[in-house]
């Protein structure tokens, strides 16, 4: 499992972004974001991950938690960063999840 | 544009909008196709598309146009987009469980790939969302959170649907208190329960002046 930090992520732009945790993924590795993704984000990187599915990439598992609505200021300073989890769906499955709790297992690969 | 034109135009910036694209959008076997049909019967008397148990049965955009929904006074013209359900992962070897052969199976989920692709690129091509989700199921699925999320950013008006509630298990009461400050409209798609409650809505909500 691997932690990213803000910084790594920060240096990328979107696209550049999806890729590397798409590449990341495919190689069986399981992603834990500090930044976390936007909702846009998360959209693209589903439509990207649809477009390599094949017998031996079925997709992905990500979880995140929901962007609370802005208010002024983080519409003045820039959304706010939520954490996103995300590894392929062969190797991570959630369990369980509600507004505050994701629980996810890990399979042995 | 004739004079005409415009002076009905004026009286539509005024009064609200008549005539709106509706997507409905969720993860597979939520009911969407079963509720475009609903709707379409209800007011055209014809249906959308043709429903199944095995998911992802709806792997192309589908539309009925111009339903005429009336609610007292009030109307509204809709279009309605039936939306392939959006999923993160697509296995082969799950549709290979309701007896389909490999190569079948194989297919179906190419298709189904294509159809989220193509369900995602059509929130750019509608007026207003109906997000179905399944009453009997955890409504924190990232399905749900990622669509609700791009429907909030892109300021699209939406309403949460919560189908199935003639099933054992449904719990709509769960969808209201995890979505508390979007309209939930708890329904039966498929016995046709509380659809009045949910056409008001519609009028109401996606016949609104942007």
């Amino acid at each position: 499992m691997s932690f990213i930090a803000q910084e790594k992520l920060n240096n990328l732009n979107s696209e550049e972004k999806l890729k590397f945790i798409l590449k990341e993924v495919k190689k069986g590795h399981i992603l834990v974001l500090e930044s976390g993704l936007s909702s846009e984000e998360q959209a693209k990187l589903i439509e990207m991950t649809m477009e390599d599915i094949n017998d031996g990439f079925v997709g992905i598992e990500m979880e995140s938690y929901m962007e609370e609505k802005k208010g002024f200021w983080q519409k003045f300073f820039g959304k706010r960063n939520r954490m996103t989890i995300v590894g392929p769906a062969d190797k991570l499955k959630t369990i369980y999840r509600d507004k505050e709790v994701i629980k996810t297992i890990i399979k042995a690969g | 544009m004739g004079l005409l034109d415009r002076i009905s135009g004026f009286i539509l910036s005024l009064f609200g909008k008549k005539h709106v694209r509706i997507g409905i959008y969720g993860p597979p076997n939520a009911g969407k196709t079963t509720l475009a049909n609903r709707i379409a019967k209800d007011w055209t008397g014809e249906i959308v598309g043709e429903v199944s148990e095995i998911p992802h049965e709806t792997r192309k955009i589908q539309k009925k146009d111009k339903v005429i929904i009336k609610n007292g006074k009030s109307s509204l013209t809709i279009d309605i987009i039936d939306t392939p359900g959006i999923a993160t992962k697509i296995d082969f070897h799950d549709f290979m469980e309701y007896g389909l052969v490999e190569e079948e199976a194989k297919k179906r989920a190419k298709e189904a790939t294509e159809g989220v692709i193509e369900a995602i690129k059509w929130l750019d091509n509608v007026d207003g969302v109906i997000l179905l989700m399944d009453s009997t199921k955890n409504p924190f699925t990232q399905v749900n959170i990622t669509i609700l999320g791009n429907l909030e950013a892109r300021e699209l008006p939406f309403i949460i649907v919560a189908n199935k509630i003639d099933l054992d298990g449904s719990t709509p009461a769960t969808l209201k208190s995890a979505f508390p400050k979007h309209d939930v409209i708890p329904i039966s798609a498929l016995e046709g329960i509380n659809m009045d409650l949910l056409y008001e809505t519609m009028v109401r909500k996606f016949g609104k002046r942007k």
